[in-house]
């Protein structure tokens, strides 16, 4: 009998677990003892932290995509369709197509959404660069900005890609001063917590940078409302903040297919974080934004659980106790202005050590996002 | 005191590390009438210093802290 693993979600969780999967059980997959099968709503994958660069003229939205089938072996079969709904109890999904979709492994890589319609006034009021329309948006006002206040506020947390707020704000800066702007605009970032960011040691590295650089910083500020005629700011701390060009960290969400399916109140899910198994259900795991675990949303995330996870399954199918658990290795380059970065890498419970910031770490960030797509096939 | 105290809703952070418990709390602040006391669990002993932090700069009332073998509640009620 063939036993079948089920993938929902083509993003770098999703291809870079079917293609390791594809690596570790070749035998099982030639002699048809095992079958992966990909499901994703679409025929593409989106390389999000590239979008952070449109904004600034630096990448194009085509530059960010490619088609799933090139991401991936032969030995897995890919379908476009959606996945409607997840049976825990009769280990089945449900497609948009019609009919059923028996698994023996399930793992759910759905990512996050945005819903920036959460926070009344966003949508109308403010820009982001979280996705291609909104990053090419922001584009065209960003280009005619020549004075007047700019204001990063972060209003949804958790969030994709948690360097990117702060990358936005220090290269936005640069950008303005090289276009000899900058003495005309005001720029302040705004967080939800008491500090800057928040892993402490980058919240305490970023701060005196924020002050050499004029840049205001505004703490305890939890966006509750955005008045698009008045250009301002209401916060749940009884704040206020005019603005002339508002970048808003939309409210991000997980997926009601994860809450119908009893896996997650929250529409992430419930894991233990080192095996990646789900709490609330058998041989269900998650990777990615999917999965509720504490560390960040990030593609270096979905990257190291998916290896995770597919020794994990290779070792199920083959009868044997699994080893390999997940320590949430972490790895973020972070731009500091247009032509500098630092990186960061942490696990869980443990603080990054903060770098100086270097051209040659910049060059290695955009190296990184042109063989990003080795990534996503299991190559690096 | 704290065995007065009846909370409208519960939110379970425990194994959420900084600053995911304070999110959750300001989350379901956010969603709850005046008046809602809401019980923060934590197992993240910061957050015994940045909730009644966010608390009193929101204008809201912290009404009791309570330690358990393993994690802590927080107690607090929503004001207007």
């Amino acid at each position: 009998m063939t036993e079948r693993i089920v993938i929902v979600g083509g993003g770098t969780g999703g291809t870079v677990l079917a293609n390791r999967l594809a690596e570790r059980l070749e035998p099982e997959l030639e002699t048809d003892d095992v079958e992966i099968v990909l499901v994703n709503d679409g025929e593409k994958q989106f390389y999000k932290p590239a979008y952070l660069y449109i904004p600034f003229g630096k990448k194009e939205v085509s530059e960010a995509t490619k088609p799933i089938p090139d991401l991936i072996p032969r030995t897995v079969d890919f379908r476009v369709d959606r996945v409607e709904r997840i049976d825990t109890d009769r280990k089945q999904v449900t497609l948009a197509s019609g009919g059923g979709l028996a698994y023996d492994h399930l793992v759910v890589a759905t990512g996050s959404n945005l819903v920036p319609e959460e926070t009344p006034g966003l949508v109308e009021g403010g820009h982001h660069f979280y996705g291609p329309e909104g990053a090419e948006a922001l584009r065209e006002e960003l280009v005619e900005f020549r004075e007047g206040h700019i204001v990063l506020s972060v209003i949804g947390v958790p969030h994709m890609c948690p360097a990117a707020p702060v990358e936005f704000t220090l290269m936005v800066d640069d950008w303005l001063r090289k276009r000899g702007l900058r003495e005309d605009v005001e720029i302040t970032y705004t967080y939800p917590i008491q500090r800057a960011h928040g892993l402490q040691s980058i919240a305490d590295w970023v701060t005196p940078i924020f002050e050499e650089r004029d840049i205001n910083l505004e703490t305890f500020f939890n966006v509750q409302e955005v008045d698009p005629d008045t250009q301002t700011l209401e916060t749940m701390e009884g704040k206020s903040l005019e603005y002339d060009l508002l970048v808003g960290i939309p409210p991000h969400d997980g997926s009601d297919l994860v809450r119908e399916a009893g896996l997650g109140d929250d529409g992430w899910v419930a894991v233990d974080q080192h095996t990646l198994e789900a709490e609330h259900a058998e041989d269900v795991y998650a990777v990615g934004d999917a999965a509720d675990i504490p560390t960040s949303k990030a593609g270096s995330v979905a990257h190291y659980a998916a290896g995770t996870v597919a020794d994990r399954i290779s070792s199920r199918v083959r009868d044997q106790q699994p080893v390999t658990t997940f320590d949430g290795k972490t790895v973020c380059f972070i731009e500091t202005g247009m032509d500098e970065a630092t990186f960061v890498s942490f696990d869980y419970g443990s603080e990054p050590t903060m770098r100086e910031p270097s051209k040659p770490i910049h060059w290695s960030k955009l190296g990184y996002n042109e063989s990003y797509w080795l990534t996503a096939r299991g190559l690096i | 005191m704290s065995e007065s105290i009846s909370p409208d809703v519960t939110v379970d952070s425990r194994g959420a590390a900084c600053p995911g418990p304070l999110m959750d709390l300001i989350g379901k602040v956010q969603d709850a009438d005046p008046g809602t006391v809401i019980e923060l669990q934590t197992s993240d002993s910061g957050s015994k210093g940045d909730v009644p932090e966010w608390v009193e700069e929101a204008g809201h009332e912290l009404l009791d802290t309570v330690e358990h073998d393993d994690y802590w509640s927080l107690y607090v009620e929503k004001t207007e």
